[in-house]
Formats: structure tokens, sequence, C-alpha cells
């Protein structure tokens, strides 16, 4: 197995910087990604979206570009189209390019896989034509294509505003946007109205967002409490009522529903590495431990992005920065005077980045019913189970979600818990009176996400001293 | 009072390890009128027992566990009546399948030994027959060994089974508890240290080790000798297929063990060697080993190559130096039992096992050998301290 010294997980903002960093330092990292062009989320298909009109994805989204020519230019080895389907905390890392699986070990790996949409389980998501915001927008983005049919956005956050719009701007018919954002939110987040003030950018660019809704004329929905998807083989309308007419159950039609419930970081390594994970009350999510510098409790492992704790991407870019260095220091390629120096700034940068979250974690925090859905909702969507099969589970003595794929198989499906684990969880929580942090997570394993038998076995010649890495395919 | 008179009475019992068999041996002391408490310092079934391959399989025994295997079959074809539960036993048999010749003249010769042994449970099956049994079998096989009657169950389901059974004949069992340190207490028992604030100290007469992949250490705080070792062994298993399978199999000349599950996802596995991380607690899978595992099943179903994996995971368990377990007294302290090292295939044996630790802290012979399992066979000076003990 050849060994290298810097592996960067992710082409995202994160990963971008990461590898920009070390090459001007001048170490090669080799950057593995699955998607087959750079950008992560944010910048995806930037090189070759149809949608070349700068105002239609927006100004953020082209500020990527800078990005994307520095990891085309330096030298760096950029693996477009390589999934990482297991590491180990050995540093030995398998990858999946084409129908071919190798192993590689990397001394120092920065993860930079970035963050995933919060699982949203309402009565009906598992219908054909509901999808998460975040994956509609990887098809507008990418193809470009919309649907004429008119399409319905429901849930929380700055990205619903942000994907309506750019569904808009390409023409499609936006019927509905369906507000969940509790009422007593705006309240609530107004105590962290300092950050918000300093972090103004941030509300401008949400604010424009609403004003081209609204003059679009689009109907907006306020302080919706309840939200089902309808149809019988797929959607065919969506319902809701809301917290001024709670017993009034309204209906639009529409055969696409997208659903958003802002973004969560995507644990699946960090978890399967068996790194310590918290609870963030403010984000509601699980963030791996990691210091100012993105070292993580995992020796040789480096967290860098949204895939920490959720920052956004200009926070990304700037944490890609900092792991990168604390790795080259680590590797002694530059010295701990350096590390310093050079983090120094980039450090203010970030506090000064970070700064409004608190404001915006509070203002479009999703309320308790939302994530703790009603007992016929179904929360895992490879094995169908429902919460009120996990509550009847809670009861009869379970405690963590370990033991509850052990009863009932919950989180054992292709997509390895990332649909369910969050509300699992939750649930189990709330019903056992513990805290999140007793109850746990889901112990993943490998595979990251789904590999055949065929391809498994391509990797058996790898063992030490078989030709696992192709030197010559160097993409960049 | 009345606590304190059962203490006279009833002579106490310390598990140390809440696994499969931990909890045999819980129950079957616990029956006999041991007051039985099971020390395990995660949570029951969390190593070995609670995420085996669950395979039930007398096949391809060493010669000294086919007794065991025998009579630990005859307990799991009445599991439910025993403990409550049939831990999802299946007896779809188990076939071992030989590649080519030089393989069925070895199957066709280990049948003969087995009989040779007074047994008649494994028999050669013809390509034909095989083909029958197994239709979805690469065409290059030439045949096989099979044991009818074998099979296959779910390995948290029957270790839940035993502890709740241990729990009804009165053990007590206490999770998330580690027992730190071991020393002889004045009267002739047991005096046990754990990390837990609540429980500095436990008392027993008789001290069983079932610690499973950590056994080793244990055995070394007592100053028994022991060749032992804590192995990550890996599985792994895919998306639900159509029905194509029903017995177990296994291969002839490599390690494999693959099945079909109820739900139609397909496990395989072997007692192929991962890697435990340096705490001790975690298992991690090794990426080229799993790979071969899996070549070595496409070998026998090819068609499988393009069913996606879901999972692989790894699993604590102790591996001794010769493949067969450690059961049987200590012969450096009295009252100390040792049942670990089930190196890979303790599944099956823990239907038994628990009988014959109950025989021993009884005092009296078990009713099957267990001499090959002694513990002193590591013991260089062993054949000093046996002729000690003959007398
Ligand atoms: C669906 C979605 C859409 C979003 N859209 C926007 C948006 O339009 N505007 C905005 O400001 N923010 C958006 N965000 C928020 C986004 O998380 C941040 O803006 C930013 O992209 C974070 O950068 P990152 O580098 O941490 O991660 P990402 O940009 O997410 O990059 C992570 C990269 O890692 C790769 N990766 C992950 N797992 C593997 C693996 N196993 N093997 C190989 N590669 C892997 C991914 O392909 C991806 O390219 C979105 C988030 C999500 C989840
Ligand atoms: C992946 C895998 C597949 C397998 N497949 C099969 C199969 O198909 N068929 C078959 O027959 N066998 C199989 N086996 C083997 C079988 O699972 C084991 O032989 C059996 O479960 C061992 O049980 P045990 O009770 O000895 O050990 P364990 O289940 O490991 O239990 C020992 C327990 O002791 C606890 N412990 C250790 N030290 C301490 C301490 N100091 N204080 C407190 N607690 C302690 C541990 O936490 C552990 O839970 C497989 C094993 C693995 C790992």
């Amino acid at each position: 197995m050849k060994t290298i010294p810097l592996a960067i997980i992710g082409a995202g903002p994160a990963g971008m910087a990461a590898a920009r960093t070390a090459a001007r330092h001048g170490l090669r990292p080799v950057v593995f990604d699955e998607q087959p062009a750079p950008g992560g989320q944010i910048y995806r298909a930037l090189e070759s979206t149809p949608l070349r009109d700068p105002e239609l994805l927006g100004q953020d989204y082209w500020h990527g570009r800078s990005l994307i020519e520095a990891l085309r230019r330096e030298p760096v080895d950029y693996r477009p189209g390589h999934m990482v389907w297991q590491l180990t905390r050995a540093g030995e890392i398998g990858v999946l390019a084409g129908d071919t699986a190798a192993l590689i070990r990397a001394e120092r790996v920065v993860l930079a896989t970035g963050a995933q949409e919060r699982p949203f389980p309402v009565p009906g998501w598992t219908l054909p034509g509901v999808m998460g915001a975040g994956a509609a927008q990887v098809l507008l983005k990418t193809s470009g294509v919309v649907a004429r049919a008119p399409m319905i956005l429901a849930g929380s956050g700055p990205l619903l505003y942000l994907v309506a719009v750019q569904y808009l701007r390409a023409g499609a018919s936006v019927a509905a946007i369906l507000e969940t954002t509790p009422q007593e939110n705006r309240r609530l987040a107004l105590a962290h109205i300092g950050g918000a003030i300093r972090g103004w950018r941030y509300l401008r660019k949400g604010a424009g967002l609403l004003r081209e809704l609204k003059r679009a004329g689009v109907r907006h929905e306020r302080h919706v409490v309840a939200l089902r998807a309808e149809g019988e083989e797929a959607l065919t309308g969506v319902g809701w009522r809301t917290a001024e007419r709670p017993d009034d159950w309204q209906h639009c039609e529409a055969t696409t529903l997208l659903l958003h419930h802002g973004v969560v970081p995507n644990v699946q390594m960090t978890r399967a590495l068996g790194g310590e994970h918290d609870w963030s009350e403010q984000q509601l999510c699980w963030r791996p431990r990691r210091d100012a510098f993105g070292r993580s409790d995992i020796e040789n492992f480096f967290i860098a992005g949204d895939g920490g704790g959720i920052g956004g991407a200009r926070a990304a870019q700037l944490q890609g920065e900092l792991a990168a260095l604390a790795a080259l220091e680590s590797l002694g390629h530059i010295d701990g005077p350096t590390l310093a120096r050079e983090a120094a700034p980039v450090r203010r940068k970030l506090d000064a980045e970070l700064v409004v979250r608190p404001f915006l974690d509070a203002l479009y925090r999703p309320g308790d019913s939302w994530r703790r859905p009603d007992d016929e909702v179904v929360v895992c969507r490879c094995e169908e189970i429902s919460a009120g099969e996990i509550r009847r589970v809670a009861r009869l003595g379970c405690a963590g979600p370990n033991q509850m794929k052990s009863f009932t198989r919950c989180g054992m499906g292709p997509c390895q818990g990332r649909l369910c684990g969050l509300t699992v969880s939750e649930i189990l929580a709330a019903e056992n009176g513990q805290s999140l942090e007793q109850t746990g997570y889901y112990r993943l394993r490998p595979p990251f996400k789904p590999i055949t038998l065929g391809q498994l076995a391509s990797a058996a010649g790898d063992a030490p001293g078989a030709p696992a890495w192709n030197e010559t395919e160097t993409a960049s | 009072m009345e606590r304190d008179r059962d203490r006279f009475v009833k002579p106490t019992a310390l598990v140390i390890g809440g696994g499969l068999h931990g909890a045999s041996a819980a129950t079957q002391l616990a029956r006999s009128g041991f007051r039985v408490t099971v020390v395990e310092k995660n949570y029951a079934g969390r190593h070995a027992s609670g995420v085996n391959a669950g395979g039930v399989r007398r096949l391809g025994r060493h010669p000294a566990e086919i007794p065991l295997a025998v009579a630990a079959l005859e307990r799991w074809q009445r599991l439910e009546a025993l403990i409550g539960d049939d831990g999802g036993f299946h007896p779809c048999g188990q076939i071992k399948v030989a590649e080519n010749d030089e393989n069925m003249a070895r199957l066709v010769s280990r049948a003969a030994e087995v009989r040779e042994l007074g047994f008649d449970h494994e028999i050669t099956l013809s390509r034909d027959e095989l083909r029958r049994r197994v239709p979805a079998v690469a065409p290059h096989c030439v045949g096989a060994l099979a044991c009818d009657g074998d099979g296959a169950a779910n390995p948290y389901r029957t270790l839940t089974a035993w502890r709740r059974q241990s729990q009804r004949e009165g053990a007590i069992w206490r999770e998330g508890v580690r027992v730190t340190r071991v020393d002889r207490a004045p009267g002739g028992g047991w005096r046990l240290s754990t990390d837990h604030p609540d429980l500095p100290g436990l008392d027993a007469d008789w001290l069983i080790n079932c610690a499973g992949g950590w056994a080793g250490e244990l055995c070394g705080a007592l100053d028994e000798c022991v060749a032992m070792q804590a192995q990550a062994l890996m599985l792994t298993i895919t998306e639900r297929v159509t029905p194509f399978l029903g017995p177990v199999i296994g291969s002839a000349s490599r390690a494999l063990s693959f099945k079909q599950m109820d739900n139609g996802s397909v496990m395989i596995g072997g007692g192929i060697a991962g890697c435990i991380d340096t705490g001790g607690e975690r298992a991690d899978v090794r990426l080229a080993g799993l790979a071969e595992n899996v070549q070595t099943a496409l070998g026998l179903f090819p068609f499988m190559r393009d069913v996606r994996v879901v999972r692989t995971w790894a699993g604590i368990e102790g591996v001794t130096g010769d493949g067969i377990p450690v059961l049987g007294l200590s012969w450096r302290h009295p009252r100390l039992i040792h049942s670990f090292g089930y190196s890979a295939h303790g599944f099956q044996l823990s239907a038994i096992t628990g009988e014959i630790v109950r025989d021993l802290a009884l005092e009296r012979e078990p009713a099957l050998p267990i001499a090959p399992f002694d513990i002193r066979r590591f013991d260089s000076s062993s054949a000093a301290a046996r002729a000690s003990h003959t007398h």
C-alpha cells in the first residue's frame, strides 16, 4: 500500500483552501472528491453549469471561481470521481473510482466532507416528488433543468429562500413557501442581535431574497405548525396548518415538494473513526471535537468546514487554511512559529465570519415537533421504522441508538443512518428523559456509501506490496 | 435478615463478562443455587456475542470440540423450552464446498475421521447433490461436506434470551462496570475491585472468567499462563437480494462463511482478522482482508458481483494459540473457573458451556470430556503441574 503525506477528503471550499495552502508551502496533497468536478455543495458544477448568467445563481456562487482555479493551477493531485468509502484510524483510506477500489495510506488526513441536510420527517416524506431542497439545488446547478409543474418549498432557513429564488430565476413556478420557523424564534434571536449587526452581510442577503420572492408574488405562509405530503403513488399535493388557523388543513396542489430544515455536519467519517462528538444545543446537531486549528481528537486527523459545525462557505474556506497549516506543522513541514504567524490573520477573519451564527441558529431553529415527529411518521426510510415503533422500543428499555439497531434494524439500511440518525437520537433522549450525550448516536460502519461486492473485491490485490496506486493517472 | 441468611447458605459466584458464555454460566449457576452477579464493562453482548455471524455449526469442528458441539446442538433444538426464546435458530444446514478434486479428497477423509470418532453428522455430497441443494453455486465446485441440522441463529436475540433467563433464575447483571483488580480474599474466596463508584468492591466464593477478548489480561493478573490474543474478526453484509440460498456455506480450502438471512441480506465472514485499536475496545475493519474475503465469496457465487455492500464491521474475540477454548478449573487458584478463548466459533458452544461451568463449581465431574481445554496446556511447567495434581 502506498503512503502519502497528506490526503484531503472533499473539494468544497474547505478542502480546496486546504489544498491550496499545502501546495503553496511546497507539499503536494492528494484531494479525493466523489463529485466529477470541484466546488463542494455551494460551488457545485461552477466550471460547467449551463446557467452562466451570473445573476441567476448569485455572486456568492461565483466567488468560488478563484479557489477552483487555484486547485487546477497549483501542484495538487486532485482526484475527482473518487469516493472514500472507508477510513481507519491508522490512515488507511479506501477509495472507489469507477469500478475499482483501491487502498492508500496517508500520514495526515484533512476531513472536509461538509454538511448534509437535516432529516425532515413529515407524513408522506417518502413519496416520489418529495425531496430535500439542497438535493433539488444540486439538480439545478448541474443540469439547469426545471420542471414546469408547480413546486412547493417548506421549512426554514436561508437556504430555503435561496433555492426558491434560484428556481424562480431559472423559470420554475413556485406555488408557495410554507415557513415552519416557530413564532417565538424572532424574539429568541434578538438576544444575539449584536452578532447579527456585525454580520450584516448575511442579513442583507437574506432580506434581498425575501424581497425578491415577494416581488415575484410567491405565496408565503408563515408559522406553519403541521405539514403533510399527499398522494398515493407520488406527490399530488401538500397540506398544512398554521398557528393562526390551527384547526384548518389548507391544501395546495403540487408535484414537487422541497423540504429543508437547515444543514448539519456530515459525521459519517468522524463517527466511524470513533472520535468524540458533542451535542450542540445551539445548532441541534452533533459536532466532532476539534480545536481552533481543526485538530480532531483522533491522532493525525483534522477537520475543516461544515463537517465540524455549520459556519458557511466563507468560514469553511478559512478553516481549510487553518487545518492545512496545522497538518503541515504536525508533519514537521513548517515550524510552530510559522504556524502561529500564518494562522493569526486567518483566525481573526474566521471569528468575524462566525459572529452572525448564534443569531441565525436561533432564528431558524426548527421547533421540537418537527424534529420529533408524531408516532405514525416513518423515521427510518430504509427499514420502514416509524416514530411510534421507536418510542415503543424505548419503553421496553432501549437506551441508545445502537441497541435500537439490534432491536429493530433501524438505521441499518443503505443510507447508513444518514436520514434517521438525528431523529432517532432525539426521540430516544426525549422518551428516556436523558441528554443527547447520554443517548449517543449510531456507531457507524463502513462503507460510508454503498459499494458493490465486485468493487470491494477489486481491492484484494492491495495487500502490502501490490500495485494499488496508479501513479500515472493523476488527474490535475 | 433474610438476606444475611441467604448469604450464609448460598455460595456466591461472580462472572466476569456479559457475553454468551458468561450468560450461559450465570443461568446454570443461578439455577443450581448460586447467588450470581455478572459484571460487564460495556453492555451485554457489546462484543463478540452480539455481533457474530450466528453460525450454529458442528461441521468441521476440532475433534476435541465435537462432543460438546453435538451436545450443544441438542440444546439449540429445544432452546425455547430452555430459555424462553429460540434465538431465531433455523436448522438450515451447513455445507463446506470443494472447489477441486484435492479439496474433495480432504473432505472425504475428514468425514471418515469423524465417523471413526463415533459420530455420523458429517456427510459428503456429490457434485449433483451439491447443485441440487445450492443451485446458485459456481459450476466448478465438485462436491461438498454437509451437516444437516446445523444452521444459524440471531446472535443478539440469543444473548438477550440467555441474559433474561439468567435473570429469571436470580442472577444480577451489572453493566457498565469494569473489574479492575482481582485479589484473593482472606476467607478463601475472591475480592474484586471495579471502576464503578457505587461498587468499589465485590466479594464472591467463586470467580468465573468469561472475559472473551480480555480473558488473557485477567489471566495475567492471576498469574495464569495462557497463549491468547484478542482479535478483531470481520463481517460484510449486503443489501437484500431475492432468496437464493438455504444453508450456510463454507469452503474446504479458504476462510469463508456465507449465508443469506431471513430478510434477504447476505452475510460474508470467515474469521478474517481486522485491527484492534490501541485502547483495546474498538475493532476496525482491515480493508485488504475484507476485499480478499469478498473475493473468495464471489469465487463461489459470481452472480453477486453487483450486489451492494451495506455494512462491514468487526467484533473482538479471544483467540487461543491452538484455536480451541480454555474451559476448566484453574490449577493455580481454588474456586476459579475459566471459560474463554472460543476462537471464532463459540456461538454454537455457548448452549452447553454453562452446564460445564456449573458442574465444575459444584465440584462434580462434567458430563462431557474437557481435558483438551485445560489451561495447563499453555504452561511450560505443565507436565510438573499435572503430575503434582494427579496425586
Ligand atoms: C445540499 C446542500 C446545499 C447547499 N447549498 C448551499 C448554497 O447554495 N449556498 C451556501 O452558502 N451554502 C450552501 N450549503 C451549505 C454548505 O455546507 C456550505 O456553504 C459549504 O459548501 C461548506 O463547505 P465545505 O467545504 O465544508 O463542504 P462542501 O462544500 O459540502 O464540500 C464537501 C465535499 O466533500 C465531498 N465528499 C463528501 N463525502 C465524500 C466521500 N465519502 N468521498 C469523497 N468525497 C466526499 C463532497 O462531494 C463535497 O464536494 C449547502 C449545503 C448542503 C448540504
Ligand atoms: C465477527 C464474528 C463472527 C463470528 N461468527 C461466529 C459464528 O458464525 N459461529 C460461532 O460459533 N461463533 C462465531 N463467532 C465467535 C463467537 O461470537 C464467540 O466465540 C463468542 O461470542 C464468545 O463469547 P464470550 O462470552 O466468550 O465473549 P464476549 O461476547 O466477547 O464477552 C466477553 C465480555 O466480557 C467483558 N469483559 C471483559 N473484561 C472485563 C472486565 N475486566 N470487567 C467487566 N467486563 C469485562 C467484555 O466487555 C465482553 O462483553 C464470531 C465472532 C465474531 C467476532
